[in-house]
């Protein structure tokens, strides 16, 4: 079953999961018990922004304001958020 | 993309990174697997171990050449006393670390310490539901302990994470043990279907399951992942019953480095085996310099020092000719295709391992469990009915 995303959902990094920035692969990483994911660019600024406190549209209207030249962006981090809740890289702060 | 030019032996396409890197601390164990991957001469290696300051220097130097999750192996890791020492210092460095053990020597004590030192999670060895299968197939009486370290490694909030190597005597209980995961809270479980290498090569017709149990262990596996999602259940697919070899390693060179408990620094499990290789040590070698440009991490790098069939198969870069070690072990030859590919021309080497399977009374003959005494007796040459079909076995 797919999330759907909600402007107020809150998410941080998932339980065992431990997301950080590796000098040598100049990326971002996503770390858990038998692997690990590189992250690009676009997801890594978005899941350093997934402090635990801000909502989605807060992440949203960040990230629009520190990249104004990207088009589509918010479209982009929904389904990047997707793919990560999906994934279990994610755990939600505010469930109902 | 650089291309690194390798000592003239082979190229690389890619700028490869240690990404994993496996510390194999110790040889001793209390347990006496007779899967074990360990080499069968691990008796040599009891008495030369690195020290704690070897170990910290060479987490530091392979986490300066990008490793990032750390294995703590063996052996059983924890007959160490400086396992709380290395852990606090891979956590110093930014590794994601894992112990992996067979649970004995898991104190409350020393549990905490690991928590406290930032250790990132414990992968802990099940063998089966039953504890008869248990007992016998590690020849030690470890059932009762490995349940109550389970309880111990939730009771602390650590992912709970077993894995389980299966083979003949357990692989029909899949479900039991998939239940017995579920109920003790696991968050993954690996069903790591037997490799053979090592002591598991050496004992290969009394582990080797048939295909017919395989597959119904795989549907067994499917159905519970369906109806547990919460549970991330591995299922390490047995390559004897492909028609393709494993990418081994994901690649010779790739993202794994394996440091022995000597200090020999290897691209996979087992590459010791392998004639005319020599192998640096990190008391003596730079781990940079190993890394990249050492003969022995460059010998099997890209798809340069392949021959046929694998030079002109449109396949090679899939699976880069499987496994060097499975080559030379069945057909004595390291660059040969991985005899698991039906291309190869060894392949009849594999069908007949799975053909003794299904009659294994005709097979009959002692398993020969992992222990120092059986270890000396395969160095010193006896045993040789066990040993004869195949290579590089001493």
């Amino acid at each position: 079953m797919s999330k759907q995303i909600q402007g107020s959902d809150v998410y941080t990094i998932a339980l065992h999961h431990r997301f950080q920035w590796e000098e040598a692969q100049q990326c971002h990483v996503v770390l858990f018990p038998e692997g690990m994911v590189k992250l690009n660019g676009g997801a890594g600024e978005i899941l350093k922004r997934l402090d635990g406190k801000a909502t989605v549209a807060d992440v949203v209207a960040d990230l629009k304001a520190t990249f104004p030249e990207a088009e589509n962006i918010e479209k982009d981090i929904i389904s990047m958020l997707e793919l990560a809740v999906n994934k279990g890289w994610l755990r939600q702060i505010n469930v109902a | 993309m650089s291309v690194q030019v390798n000592n003239g032996v082979s190229t690389s396409a890619t700028q490869t990174t240690p990404l994993w890197l496996l510390a194999e601390v110790t040889y001793r164990c209390p347990l006496h697997c007779a899967f074990c991957y360990n080499p069968t001469d691990y008796d040599k290696h009891t008495q030369n171990e690195l020290t704690t300051e070897q170990w910290i220097q060479t987490l530091r130097d392979a986490r300066k050449l990008g490793a990032i999750q750390l294995g703590i192996s063996g052996g059983e890791p924890l007959l160490r006393d400086d396992i709380e020492e290395i852990v606090i210092e891979a956590k110093k460095l930014g590794y994601y670390s894992n112990l992996i053990t067979s649970g004995v020597g898991l104190t409350e004590q020393r549990i905490q310490a690991f928590k406290a030192g930032g250790l990132d999670h414990i992968q802990l060895s099940m063998h089966d539901v039953t504890e008869d299968i248990n007992n016998f197939i590690t020849n030690t009486k470890t059932f009762q302990l490995k349940q109550k370290v389970a309880a111990m490694i939730k009771a602390h909030g650590y992912p709970m994470v077993l894995n389980v190597v299966i083979h003949r005597f357990n692989i029909d209980h899949m479900k039991q043990i998939l239940e017995m995961a579920e109920a003790i809270g696991a968050d993954y479980i690996e069903l790591a279907n037997n490799q053979y290498y090592g002591w598991s090569l050496v004992n290969r017709s009394q582990l080797m399951p048939t295909r017919e149990q395989l597959e119904r262990a795989e549907a067994i596996t499917n159905e519970f992942r369906a109806t547990n999602p919460h549970v991330k259940a591995l299922y390490v697919v047995p390559d004897y019953f492909n028609d393709r070899p494993k990418k081994c390693m994901n690649g010779w060179g790739e993202v794994f480095m394996i440091v022995t408990a000597n200090g020999d620094v290897l691209p996979c499990h087992s590459a010791r085996v392998l004639p005319n290789m020599q192998f640096p040590n990190v008391k003596d070698a730079d781990l940079g310099w190993t890394w990249k440009d050492s003969p022995a991490f460059n010998q099997y790098r890209g798809t340069g020092w392949m021959k046929e069939p694998c030079r002109s198969c449109e396949e090679k870069e899939k699976d880069l000719a499987g496994c060097r070690c499975q080559s030379f072990l069945l057909a004595g030859d390291a660059e040969a295709a991985d005899p698991v590919c039906t291309k190869s021309p060894h392949r009849h080497l594999v069908d007949e391992a799975i053909e003794n399977a299904k009659n294994p009374q005709l097979q009959a003959q002692p398993i020969l469990f992992r222990n120092d005494k059986n270890s000396k007796r395969l160095i010193a040459g006896e045993l040789k009915e066990l040993t004869d079909k195949f290579h590089a076995l001493p």
